[in-house]
């Protein structure tokens, strides 16, 4: 990314207000992970509506960026760097919208299990577990965007695979427990609901992260499992 | 100077220009250029004012002998004979042939549009009245005019709109079948319709006749060209296929320039 300043002070004003909203966008995210997470440990139920109505503001954001997106096409018709920062920009927005789908699913999760129970205490540390590592992505992945820093993208690329391992054990745990006592079947489910959300939390932040790589160098490496390496 | 496959190139050639230097008097405005004219593309030369763009696009039609002190330095070959156009033993004029150009502001002649057109032709000897007449409703077909002017032939050439005017001076270019079209800003007095009539044509024209393009505007360089070089201060800077200039440039003074930044 150049960090030369353009001729028309207004365009780079333009662009800096869009990065900030995404940025606010990602904090106000991440917020809604993290709390989420914190609510199924502790069982803290009173937290899910506020995470319910936080997430109408993430959806409300998406939006004004992706017109804020249409307008600068509109009135700059950027090219080369410019033009991938919007495009990559408009990408972003969609992951960062359902990683805040994700949040609400997990904290309606809870409230399903602690209205029927509590959470088992053996699935506390692992969802723990997962939840630290895909948030982590969450927020090295913004901090990549941040910094337009492609090595930190791919980091967090790489990162996504101990995700999904941490998930998989989960979800043996779940089905050897669910064997063993049928009974816990209706919670156990919500449980690997719960695991899934955060499992795609993690995909998403692969996602963010790969649109920084297109967005830094102009590689798109979706799909391309050799260019992590 | 960074390129692009211009090594192996995906297209035959039909011209190159090699270590291309060229002065006025004392002052070197062009600095050993080397680059490709891919055979029916449009190629688009962008760059600042003063980078040397509308200099190496003239030096295609040997414009700068008209001038005293102009001094060529290097070669332009020109395909598929491999003739250099700036050797002293090859005529200008005959290169005039080859090379049309269309200018910056439409510059019809104070005649009627037909005689406009038939110039070229006039000059090179025909006078059949028959091969005349077909030759300029070709000229007129081609650069999209003939149903606007078919039935005012002996109209003043004035008489017209800009944006005809300068389709005008597009088929006055090629009533004599140039190989290469040399544009020199040619929408920059054109509102946006007939700008965007211009740019039909060019990429109609370039089915038959290879292009080479110098525009200010980013955007119509974006448009229209499939190969676009970026000049500074009389030198080449960089060479590429048009989406990879514009979505990915590899030279940084490139990318600001293109995307409007200061250096």
């Amino acid at each position: 990314m150049p960090d030369s300043v353009h001729v028309s002070t207004q365009f780079d004003e333009d662009l800096a207000r869009l990065r900030t909203h995404v940025l606010h966008m990602g904090g106000l995210v991440e917020t809604q992970i993290a709390a989420s997470i914190e609510a199924c440990i502790s069982g803290e139920v009173d937290r899910v509506r506020a995470i319910v109505d936080t997430d109408r503001k993430i959806n409300d954001l998406e939006k004004a960026i992706d017109d804020d997106c249409a307008h600068i096409i509109a009135r700059r018709q950027p090219i080369a760097s410019d033009l991938r920062l919007i495009l990559g920009i408009s990408k972003i927005v969609t992951d960062l919208e359902r990683s805040g789908d994700e949040a609400k699913k997990i904290a309606k999760g809870v409230r399903r299990i602690h209205e029927a129970g509590t959470l088992p205490k053996q699935y506390g540390i692992g969802i723990r577990h997962l939840a630290e590592a895909a948030l982590s992505m969450v927020h090295q992945a913004l901090d990549a965007f941040a910094r337009m820093d492609g090595a930190l993208a791919l980091n967090v690329i790489r990162a996504d695979v101990e995700v999904d391992v941490e998930f998989k054990s989960i979800i043996r745990q779940l089905i050897t427990h669910m064997m063993e006592d049928p009974r816990t079947i209706t919670t156990s489910i919500d449980i690997m609901a719960i695991a899934r959300a955060i499992e795609r939390i993690g995909d998403h932040a692969k996602n963010i992260s790969e649109q920084v790589v297109y967005v830094v160098d102009g590689r798109d490496i979706r799909y391309d499992k050799g260019a992590i390496k | 100077m960074q390129t692009q496959d211009i090594t192996q190139p995906q297209h035959p050639l039909k011209a190159e220009a090699r270590n291309l230097s060229f002065y006025y008097g004392a002052v070197k405005a062009l600095k050993g250029i080397n680059m490709p004219i891919h055979d029916k593309k449009v190629t688009a030369l962008i760059g600042p004012s003063g980078c040397g763009k509308s200099t190496y696009l003239r030096s295609f039609n040997r414009m700068h002998d008209l001038y005293p002190g102009n001094r060529y330095e290097g070669e332009i070959r020109f395909f598929p004979d491999n003739t250099n156009l700036l050797s002293a033993d090859v005529d200008p004029i005959e290169v005039r042939m080859r090379v049309g150009m269309v200018f910056q502001k439409p510059n019809p002649f104070p005649k009627s549009i037909f005689e406009n057109v038939a110039y070229g032709l006039r000059v090179r000897g025909l006078s059949n009245k028959r091969l005349l007449d077909e030759k300029v409703e070709q000229a007129l077909r081609s650069a999209a005019l003939w149903d606007e002017v078919k039935d005012r032939l002996q109209a003043l050439a004035p008489t017209l709109s800009g944006g005809q005017q300068q389709r005008l001076c597009i088929a006055r270019a090629l009533a004599t079948d140039p190989e290469l079209l040399l544009f020199d800003e040619p929408t920059s007095a054109l509102d946006p319709i007939a700008t965007g009539a211009i740019e039909e044509l060019v990429h109609e024209l370039k089915k038959r006749v290879t292009i080479l393009i110098v525009t200010h505007n980013m955007q119509q360089a974006a448009r229209v060209s499939d190969y676009t070089a970026y000049m500074y201060l009389g030198e080449m800077i960089e060479f590429g296929n048009t989406d990879e200039i514009f979505m990915k440039p590899n030279d940084r003074r490139t990318e600001d320039y293109i995307t409007g930044r200061m250096g």
